[in-house]
């Protein structure tokens, strides 16, 4: 058995890291009738707000309650410094790869990244080569999904640079418990988080076509039965802006409009929750019936903005996260500040050779999978799942990655059992526009089940609170 | 606003007063049929109000015969008929939860609240001597639903969807209650001036509470014609015809689309005629007559609300 994973409160011995005293103590002196109750309350609190998520797979139109959990995850200032830092850099560099792969492909022609890996990738977007969009911003929403493993170090798991979702939940969470406990927060100073929504719509309306003085910025949702649809509207009435689907907007002259009680009205930057497939059956799928015909014509034009932009999958492919920070070195002239964790590439005869003859220690992914889908866990998997996994590795091993099993940080958390150490990650949201801004924290979720890895909520992945220490 | 949006909001208040309307005509159904002396048979009563929603034959392909517990249970429970209370409360659910991000949080929460909480007591049956504290929640929760709109919304285009399919709504369903009930408790319309059964016009005036205000406004024993008058004509009594359509008048007025002259044509025309009519010339023309003649205006304007507000099209305003 290895040793204890590193834990976000206690420390090896017996001790309470010094950040988490004054919660410690809290939890400690408050009756356990008040703390049921309180999570009662917020579960109950939950349900009636309707923050539900749908899960595919099961009959349609279920929702489901993602798993609140009080205890929050608390960094330290100067960890969240290191990692504000950390996070900037990254994303400039994502975003600075995203106009040169689609411009003069300046890092290939300098032999930092293989040619191959990108233009024979099928999320490079060709129709996007040449393009301009604003400010040579691609991925204005980014979500970093960042782990702490070993000794406490942190890594990169991996860059969300399409459609990234959860912040609802961020901010939900911190409504919770300010509601739930509200003399916590006269304890620490807890850096705010509730200014999101304002960012997100100057970050967008910075962005806007050039020449548009008040631009009208819009969500764009493939509907109410799309899983992350509570963020949707969450977000368009956050901002006070419109929430629309494919059919409430239309194209005339490469200029995108929204069908309005007064008539047509036009629309200059779109928040779009739908990916790139399916945003105009014209240019891309041609059986989307979530998408506008002509949306990418105007895009092209220059006549509307989207965010994020098409074509940003190929930055956060798991295939590309390896050259992430090489992408850092050369286009920032930096050293990355926060590592990637060691990835293996299965279409290297080596790595393969190594994976297969290691495949109980290793977690194995799918390049393009996401949502927790398609990836194996080796510590945890039967016999018969290595097997079966083995045969698909097989199949086609260009299709996975490896990485080492890491013994993801734990934080206490409230099971069936009391409080135990459950696995969490993190997940920041990182706006980029005229300046790259982020609000302290982001989403922490956090692995349910004893001793599980997975912490995606359609994998039974619950979240917390996070709370960033302004000092 | 969106015109998907606008379409929304004005389904999301017109189920929830539908619900509301549904509960009260159950509920003075009910209490109608348990008293001594109905002038009718039970049977008719129930039968009645399959007439007044137009459900006659799905009930009788699903439920065979008439009686009080099916009527009541295909009415408020059942999911199949689009006009029960459960399937009402449901379509005001869905509705603004496509639009939770232009409706107030606390709206929606109610919303929410009330869908989950019909869902549970659907679960648990509406117990036999439980019959009339359940219609009262339906209508607590609209009065609810609609305290929320007022209390809490900004006063614009949104507002205005919402009270446009509230008072649509309701008018439509004054005009149809009145007709059918006024069938059952008056079938020769010669004696109707005359005294009437005063618990069977004191349940219908309840039903869509009017009750009090008939006392105050007539200080008199309740006359057929009198209940007529206070339904149809009386702008000072918020469930008649004459106070919805009034209401619907003002809202086309200010909610000014590029394609709404016609709409504001066709409510304008109903408006003064009830405005400035007088119940003897309705009677004369015959009630029922009268009735079917305002229900099927009403369907025409709400057609055209369609045309004006949800059915957008690409061309520029006119």
């Amino acid at each position: 058995m290895a040793a204890a994973p590193y834990d976000e409160m206690r420390m090896a011995g017996d001790g309470t890291r010094d950040h988490y005293l004054p919660f410690s103590r809290w939890l400690e002196s408050t009756p356990q009738e008040i703390i049921e109750r309180k999570r009662e309350e917020a579960d109950m609190a939950f349900h009636r707000v309707g923050i539900t998520f749908a899960v595919y797979g099961e009959e349609a139109g279920q929702e489901r309650l993602i798993p609140f959990d009080i205890v929050p995850r608390i960094i330290p200032a100067r960890e969240w410094d290191m990692l504000s830092r950390g996070l900037r850099q990254r994303v400039k560099a994502l975003n600075a790869f995203l106009h040169d792969v689609y411009h003069d492909q300046e890092i290939i022609k300098a032999g930092r990244i293989p040619a191959e890996h990108v233009l024979r990738n099928s999320l490079f977007r060709r129709e996007m080569v040449g393009v301009d969009v604003p400010g040579e911003i691609y991925c204005h929403i980014a979500g970093v999904d960042i782990v702490r493993a070993g000794e406490g170090e942190y890594y990169v798991l991996e860059d969300n640079l399409r459609t990234p979702s959860g912040v609802s939940y961020m901010l939900e969470n911190r409504k919770m418990m300010m509601r739930l406990f509200p003399e916590l927060f006269g304890q620490q100073a807890i850096a705010p988080v509730e200014h999101y929504p304002d960012m997100l719509l100057e970050n967008l309306r910075s962005v806007a076509p050039a020449g548009v003085a008040d631009p009208t910025v819009v969500v764009l949702t493939p509907g109410q039965f799309n899983s992350a649809y509570f963020e949707h509207a969450f977000l368009a009435q956050q901002m006070g802006v419109e929430l629309v689907e494919g059919t409430d907007l239309f194209v005339r002259e490469n200029r995108v409009y929204m069908r309005t009680t007064h008539g047509p009205k036009r629309v200059d930057v779109i928040y779009r929750r739908i990916d790139d497939d399916f945003l105009d059956p014209l240019a891309f799928r041609p059986d989307s019936v979530l998408g506008v015909p002509g949306l990418f014509d105007a895009y092209r034009a220059g006549r509307v903005t989207l965010a994020n932009a098409v074509g940003t999958g190929i930055a956060d492919d798991k295939s590309m996260y390896i050259h992430v920070p090489e992408m850092i070195r050369f286009y920032c002239d930096e050293e990355p500040i926060i590592a990637n964790v060691p990835t293996r590439e299965l279409r290297k005869p080596e790595d393969l050779k190594y994976v297969m003859d290691h495949l109980p220690e290793l977690v194995v992914k799918e390049v393009h999978g996401s949502g927790g889908y398609g990836m194996l866990v080796g510590p945890t998997a039967s016999k018969d799942e290595i097997r079966l996994f083995r045969e698909r590795i097989v199949a086609d091993p260009s299709k996975y990655i490896a990485q080492p099993t890491l013994a993801l940080s734990t934080c206490p958390t409230f099971v069936e059992s009391g409080v135990a150490p459950r696995h969490v990650d993190l997940r920041p949201f990182v706006l980029s526009g005229k300046e790259v801004n982020m609000v302290p924290g982001g989403l922490t979720r956090v692995a349910l089940k004893e001793g599980s890895l997975v912490v995606n909520s359609s994998q039974g992945g619950g979240t917390k609170d996070t709370w960033v220490l302004e000092h | 606003m969106l015109s998907s949006t606008a379409d929304h909001l004005y389904w999301m208040a017109r189920s929830m007063e539908r619900a509301e309307n549904m509960a009260r005509m159950l509920d003075v159904t009910y209490r109608m049929s348990l008293l001594k002396g109905a002038t009718q048979e039970p049977f008719q009563q129930w039968s009645a109000m399959l007439s007044i929603s137009g459900l006659h034959y799905e009930y009788t392909r699903d439920y065979g015969d008439v009686t009080a517990d099916k009527v009541m249970h295909f009415m408020a429970l059942d999911e199949t008929n689009p006009s029960s209370i459960m399937s009402s409360l449901h379509n005001a659910r869905e509705n603004g939860r496509a639009v939770r991000g232009t409706i107030t949080s606390e709206m929606w929460e109610a919303l929410n609240a009330t869908w989950l909480e019909m869902r549970a007591r659907r679960e648990a049956g509406i117990p036999a001597d439980g019959i009339s504290a359940f219609f009262d929640w339906v209508k607590e929760r609209s009065h609810l639903s609609r305290g929320l709109t007022h209390g809490t919304m900004l006063r614009g285009d949104a507002f205005g969807f919402l009270r446009l399919g509230t008072f649509f709504e309701r008018a439509d369903n004054t005009a149809r209650i009145l007709d059918v009930k006024y069938h059952i408790l008056l079938p020769s319309l010669t004696d109707v001036g005359g005294a009437a059964d005063y618990y069977q016009w004191g349940a219908l005036l309840r039903s869509v509470s009017a009750f009090e205000s008939y006392r105050k406004v007539y200080r008199d024993v309740i006359t057929p014609k009198r209940v007529a008058e206070l339904l149809i004509l009386r702008g000072d009594m918020p469930r008649s015809l004459m106070a919805c359509v009034h209401e619907v008048n003002r809202l086309v007025q200010e909610i000014d689309g590029p394609r709404s002259r016609e709409l504001q044509r066709l409510v304008g025309m109903l408006y003064a005629e009830l405005r400035y009519g007088r119940i003897d010339d309705v009677i004369g023309v015959g009630l029922h007559e009268y009735l079917t003649s305002v229900v099927t205006r009403l369907n025409a304007i709400g057609d055209e609300i369609n045309r004006t507000y949800f059915w957008a099209s690409d061309e520029p305003a006119a």
